[in-house]
């Protein structure tokens, strides 16, 4: 077989399998990647996402003769505040890489590191609907999301059962009597990794969520103005639910996943009911238990209406992960973005149960039945807030955070968490 | 990055040309070889000493992300909000009680451990490595140990309920009012077998003609030791000290493995707030860096240059050598 045969053979394999996993608008560049090596940065660091990944990896290069696809997973927070910003600062960018949304993908865009997706995923954009839209910025897309899901209460129905709860908490008086039912066999009604800040920070935004009206929401992020009396009420909200003392016993020290005494290890080991948690939260309890799998008395249901409350109860609060491309990246690297995006790839994604792919079309691939039913409970949100930190920007979560926690710990007070968020707003 | 407070080696004490030679040659030469010997570690010590210094102290005048150019200068504003806030005065108020703390009882109790493995001792030498293990192993492990040890389902509460003294039991590092006593406790236990390994090097250079010359004018073992090893063992003290105190100043890797500065910052440190707070802002982490530093700088300076001041005679000063 001659050479310049074998090309062209392999730019038809390429085309066609191009063709076939449904990527219109990339065929015509499809065989012509000679010597371009794409680097890719994700965060899984086990199977079976980082095997999928590799096995991605391997088809576009068969796709793409002459592509090389150098795939690497890291550890998340260390991809996000450490590799990424200094790879984007030295000029040396991955050309594909996870970019968290709100004000990370904010401050990478302005920064001018991120290409403009807008004109080549215009396609995958119209598909996917409203979970791109965190992703945004000034109108232009940076990013698409791989999985997107809300928070929401993992629970142990064995344990319920056990408590004599029937039914799962439909507004915050039902939680706060499971609470007490609960404490009554002796298990810590609910788990949280104050220790590590962001869990007992994601309580507040819930709170927050329910004191505030859409418009508060919608308005103060972009503007950075906390003026609303609404900001003060969550944190009120969550001393009166603190005062119910529902939390494990020294919550101020348990991290959030990692070994037996983390709030994933007290829900592993059915010390703990219940966990306020995003969608990976049955991978990462999964991964605590002997068998290393998500136990199946495992449950999940919304976080409860508070009654009176200004908030539309049908807000949820959520997030996600991301693909962005390096402003310098080559094509491939869009048509590499492209593949990530589309329903066979997402759908594998799906059935691995590593979380709610963001393509409507690979939903149906979903099998865990509590990733159906956050699955379910997106479909149902009028509207999906970001998580605060996330949406509010990298410089805001730890002073964020650490205003909560110290409600949670009985030296703050609802005033400070507002306090905090000013000061930080006006260091920005 | 107290490393600093080393200078280069000084130029003054190199040996004369010989006169035999010409003087303008030899002087040549031995131009020649101080850039030769001192050019590889000035550059390395330029470059990666005091030129991150020079670059932190930069950024920290400007509000800046970490992403795209330096613009938004901002003058001492990052200063000022570290000092406007509790949190970070709460941390360095914490490294400075671990610095009392350390200086108050783990010294003491490293002499008198070093003096007790000083004296002719069945098993000493067991013990000393006993003493000396905590020190070397790794500070991760140590800290995830402690961690799961004094977590509240932990070994030590298990303990505890077992002897039937469970009242005592309670959630050791989430309790805000403890748990800087029990990081302390921590940092004894890892450190103390280093500063006794120092101490029981001083011991050895305590000439024994003087105990035994005190044992025959009829000086008790105690009066021995308050009178004669005590003050010959003072520069391994004072040195100690110094170490201990740059080492409380900048405490970092014991803190972020066991409590990540909690339960509300009753464990922060300013190294700890430094990352916390810096993430997303290396503008503002520079700030605190800076700040760090200076502290850092100002104690060692000022110990160097009262307490130490006989020990590094000369060393330090040219003309300090009373």
């Amino acid at each position: 077989m001659n050479k310049s045969r074998t090309t062209r053979l392999g730019a038809l394999v390429a085309a066609s399998t191009v063709a076939f996993l449904g990527l219109a608008g990339c065929t015509g560049t499809g065989g012509d990647g000679d010597g371009i090596t794409l680097t890719w940065w994700h965060n899984a660091t086990s199977d079976p996402q980082q095997g999928i990944y590799e096995d991605v990896a391997a088809e576009f290069e068969e796709a793409h003769p002459g592509v090389t696809v150098e795939v690497t997973g890291y550890q998340n927070e260390d991809l996000q505040r450490t590799l990424i910003p200094n790879a984007l600062q030295s000029g040396d960018a991955p050309d594909v890489f996870q970019v968290w949304p709100g004000g990370e993908v904010r401050a990478q865009a302005e920064a001018g590191y991120l290409k403009d997706l807008t004109e080549p995923l215009a396609d995958e954009i119209a598909a996917y609907g409203g979970v791109v839209k965190p992703w945004e910025v000034d109108g232009k897309q940076y990013g698409i999301p791989f999985s997107f899901g809300v928070t929401g209460i993992w629970y142990n129905t064995e344990l319920f059962e056990q408590a004599g709860i029937e039914g799962t908490p439909e507004t915050l008086p039902e939680l706060v009597d499971a609470v007490a039912a609960l404490k009554e066999i002796g298990v810590a009604p609910i788990a949280v990794g104050a220790g590590d800040l962001w869990p007992a920070g994601h309580w507040w935004y819930q709170f927050a969520l329910n004191a505030c009206s859409t418009e508060t929401l919608q308005a103060a992020i972009p503007d950075l103005d906390f003026d609303d009396p609404c900001w003060v009420e969550a944190g009120e909200l969550l001393e009166d639910f603190l005062a119910e003392e529902p939390f494990n016993e020294g919550f101020l020290a348990t991290p959030a996943q990692t070994g037996a005494d983390s709030s994933n290890g007290l829900m592993a080991n059915q010390t703990a009911a219940m966990e306020f948690m995003g969608p990976w939260n049955s991978g990462t309890i999964g991964s605590l238990t002997p068998e290393g799998v998500a136990p199946e008395w495992l449950g999940w249901f919304p976080f409860p209406s508070v009654p009176d409350a200004a908030g539309d109860p049908t807000i949820t609060m959520g997030g996600g992960d991301g693909w962005g491309v390096s402003v310098d990246a080559p094509d491939e690297a869009v048509e590499l973005v492209q593949y990530l995006a589309s329903a066979d790839v997402q759908r594998r994604f799906a059935e691995a149960g590593s979380g709610i792919p963001a393509n409507p079309e690979a939903a149906d691939a979903l099998t865990d039945p509590n990733l159906q039913a956050i699955a379910a409970g997106l479909a149902g949100s009028s509207y999906v807030q970001l998580w605060l930190d996330s949406a509010l920007g990298p410089a805001f979560g730890n002073p964020l955070n650490q205003a909560i926690v110290n409600i949670f710990g009985g030296t703050g007070t609802p005033e400070d968490v507002v306090q905090a968020l000013k000061d930080t707003a006006a260091a920005q | 990055m107290t490393q600093t407070l080393t200078p280069p080696p000084a130029v003054a004490s190199l040996p004369a040309a010989p006169a035999a030679r010409p003087r303008r040659r030899g002087q040549l030469r031995a131009r020649l070889e101080i850039a030769l010997f001192t050019g590889p570690a000035l550059l390395v010590f330029l470059g990666f000493v005091i030129l991150p210094i020079v670059l932190a102290a930069f950024y920290s005048f400007f509000n800046w992300n970490g992403l795209g150019p330096l613009e938004r200068f901002i003058g001492f504003d990052n200063y000022a909000r570290a000092l406007g806030d509790p949190v970070f005065l709460t941390a360095i108020r914490n490294n400075f009680t671990i610095v009392g703390l350390s200086l108050v009882i783990q010294g003491p109790l490293a002499i008198a451990v070093a003096l007790l493995l000083n004296r002719k001792l069945r098993g000493r030498s067991v013990f000393r490595a006993l003493i000396f293990v905590p020190y070397v192993l790794a500070e991760v492990i140590a800290g995830l140990s402690w961690k799961l040890l004094l977590s509240p389902r932990g070994g030590i509460n298990a303990v505890l309920e077992s002897v039937g003294l469970g009242d005592l039991a309670q959630p050791w590092l989430a309790n805000p009012d403890i748990a800087l006593g029990v990081m302390f406790v921590i940092l004894t236990w890892k450190y103390v077998g280093f500063a006794t390994l120092l101490m029981l090097a001083g011991l050895q250079g305590v000439p024994q003609e003087l105990q035994e010359a005190a044992a025959i004018d009829g000086a008790s073992w105690w009066q021995t030791q308050w009178r004669i090893t005590l003050p010959l063992l003072a520069p391994t003290i004072r040195i100690w000290a110094f170490l201990s105190i740059i080492g409380s100043l900048q405490l970092f890797d014991m803190v972020w493995v066991t409590t990540k500065g909690g339960p509300v910052g009753a464990t922060n440190t300013m190294a700890v707030y430094m990352l916390q707070n810096g993430q997303g802002a290396p503008g503002y982490g520079s700030a605190i860096a800076v700040i760090l530093f200076v502290i850092s700088l100002i104690v060692a300076l000022v110990f160097q240059r009262t307490i130490m001041r006989r020990d590094l005679a000369g060393a330090l000063t040219t003309s300090g050598g009373r």
